[in-house]
């Protein structure tokens, strides 16, 4: 019963992953973009909730009301502005640019915030209480709820990228962005809303960790970029349900390798993570050669 | 649509006048958009503005001149080709009046306007649609979204994606396909479809023909008098000399950068081609060569 209460638990926290990743691959795929400040993209969005949290008073489960449009707008100024530059100047250059952002982001929220981790809706029931299946299961409001929210979002992308004008687009884009300006498309503001997307997710993913964990500056390159990468590699790159399937691989190996010793948690999820590299490297739900 | 290459045309000098192998469909191309339907390319009209105008442009790829201050000026209604050899610079001639190069010197205009300084999407919605070299068309969508980028930003004109799907029958029946899962011809096609839907006012051919059979290539040209009589201009870029030749209304001899010939194909002697194209000297004199080929 231990055993299915760990894939149970690795299952739920595949989404949150999920959630981290998705943003990720949907920048992989539209611009080539490896955005290495991914992960303090996320505990920016944490931090905003905190302090929208703090000055409306809006309860921590609706604070995303507020948080993802901020952070959609970050996402769509940053990657007309500074991610934009840097794609002119080659992919390469997108490689350094966003390992710097993500320097400056981590001392930025030293110097100006503290060390201190911080947490968000410690005082709400639903955040904390749990339900059991039986005796040896239980389960957490809030990790389900994560889980339902990844679905929905990764569902809802889906739809928006292949219904939608817009997503539409944006398939374009990704595929050659020379022919879609042939067709009057202007790329850049498409890549603009493809990382509004990207970092509203990421503000989704965040405020869900800071709800199920604490963050602090250094969480994002720490924690929550490493997750986010070993679930999309694992899944497979700009594949939006392989982040799923990646987050949910990681989650299950990692609560696995919790229950074998508490210590090699993080441990048994890398293993997994260079399996994969090694057997199938273009992950596991996107196919080889696709050209 | 996977003809073998077979029954390749003999040089283009030999078959001028003589062969009338692939003449079917072709016969009313220039009558109907020049000659016949109105006297926009005859020889008085000329002096009025021209619809598109390249003003001595020069192109750079790095240290490489591509482009050596080449003007032309196209009409409304003409079918203006480019010919010349491999490295010539015609696609290039292309790609910067779409505003894929930026010239170091010279300008483009479109109706006397300036787009020299627009990128390439807002000189698409000003009315130049181009059909890249390679069709470029987006292999994970579908033909019907394909066509559907081509009409996001379309001007007012004569042309939806219902008119594309009249010219070319087959397209309704397999428009959920993935444009991967096509062949080069029906590919080459959806790309003209693509650009039609915009409705330019200027649409710009690079190479209909390259790495089509020649048979695909034939059907292709066929569909051009259809095309012409919405009232569209063209200019197209050819490696294909006797086919550009026989749709064009005038035609002009790019080499190494530089024009080498400019005029009517009426006007112009096979042998004069054959100088222009080559870049031979005396060419005028020189007997017809059987071992050179384009």
């Amino acid at each position: 019963m231990d055993w299915v209460n760990d894939v149970i638990q690795g299952i739920l926290t595949g989404g949150l992953y999920a959630l981290f990743a998705c943003g990720l691959s949907l920048m992989f795929g539209v611009m080539k973009v490896v955005n290495l400040a991914h992960g303090d993209l996320a505990v920016i969005g944490g931090y905003v909730a905190l302090a929208v949290i703090t000055i409306t008073h809006i309860p921590v489960l609706w604070s995303f009301v507020i948080v993802v449009p901020i952070m959609a707008g970050f996402g769509y100024v940053l990657q007309r502005t500074l991610i934009q530059a840097a794609l002119d100047r080659g992919v390469l250059t997108t490689l350094i640019v966003t390992f710097g952002l993500s320097v400056v982001i981590e001392n930025a929220l030293l110097q100006f915030v503290n060390a201190n981790s911080h947490s968000l809706g410690t005082g709400n029931s639903i955040i904390t209480s749990s339900f059991s299946i039986g005796s040896q299961i239980q389960i957490a409001y809030l990790l389900l709820l994560i889980f339902v929210v990844a679905v929905v979002v990764l569902l809802s992308l889906q739809y928006f990228l292949s219904a939608s004008k817009y997503g539409r687009m944006i398939r374009a884009v990704a595929d050659d962005k020379e022919a879609a300006q042939l067709s009057g498309i202007d790329y850049r503001h498409v890549f603009g809303i493809a990382a509004a997307i990207a970092f509203g997710t990421v503000a989704l993913a965040g405020i869900g960790y800071g709800m199920y964990s604490q963050f602090s500056p250094t969480t994002g390159t720490d924690t929550i970029l490493l997750f986010a990468f070993a679930a999309v590699v694992i899944g497979g790159l700009g594949s939006l349900w392989g982040t799923l399937v990646g987050g949910v691989v990681l989650g299950v190996a990692q609560e696995i390798g919790s229950q074998i010793n508490q210590s090699d948690q993080l441990l048994a999820g890398y293993i997994v993570f260079l399996v994969v590299l090694v057997i199938r490297p273009q992950g596991l739900t996107t196919r080889r050669a696709q050209s | 649509m996977t003809e073998p290459p077979k029954g390749r045309r003999p040089a283009w000098t030999e078959e001028r006048g003589t062969s009338d192998e692939g003449r079917r469909g072709f016969e009313g191309a220039p009558e109907a958009s020049g000659k016949g339907s109105g006297p926009e390319a005859s020889g008085a009209s000329r002096a009025s503005t021209p619809l598109l105008e390249v003003r001595d442009l020069t192109v750079h790829h790095g240290q490489l001149r591509a482009l050596d201050h080449i003007s032309l000026r196209v009409f409304p209604g003409e079918v203006y080709a480019i010919i010349g050899a491999n490295g010539a610079g015609k696609s290039t001639l292309l790609r910067t009046i779409a505003g894929l190069h930026q010239p170091t010197e010279g300008s483009v205009l479109l109706d006397g306007q300036d787009l020299t300084r627009l990128r390439p999407e807002r000189r698409a919605t000003q009315g130049i649609a181009m059909v890249p070299e390679g069709r470029r068309l987006f292999g994970s969508l579908t033909v019907q979204e394909n066509l559907q980028i081509g009409a996001t930003y379309a001007r007012e004109g004569p042309w939806t994606i219902d008119r594309v799907y009249e010219i070319f029958d087959w397209m309704s029946q397999r428009k959920t396909q993935r444009t991967a899962q096509l062949s080069g011809g029906e590919q080459q096609a959806v790309a003209i479809g693509r650009a039609l839907v915009a409705n330019p006012r200027v649409l710009l051919l690079d190479e209909l023909s390259l790495g089509l059979a020649p048979v695909v290539v034939q059907r292709i040209y066929a569909m051009l008098p259809q095309i012409l009589a919405t009232g569209l201009t063209v200019l197209l870029v050819e490696q294909d000399v006797s086919q550009a030749l026989r749709v064009a209304t005038r035609i002009q001899c790019l080499l190494e950068g530089r024009t080498t010939l400019e005029g009517r194909p009426s006007d112009v002697t096979a042998d004069q081609v054959e100088a222009a194209y080559f870049g031979l000297a005396g060419a005028a004199a020189a007997p017809p060569d059987e071992g050179t080929e384009p």
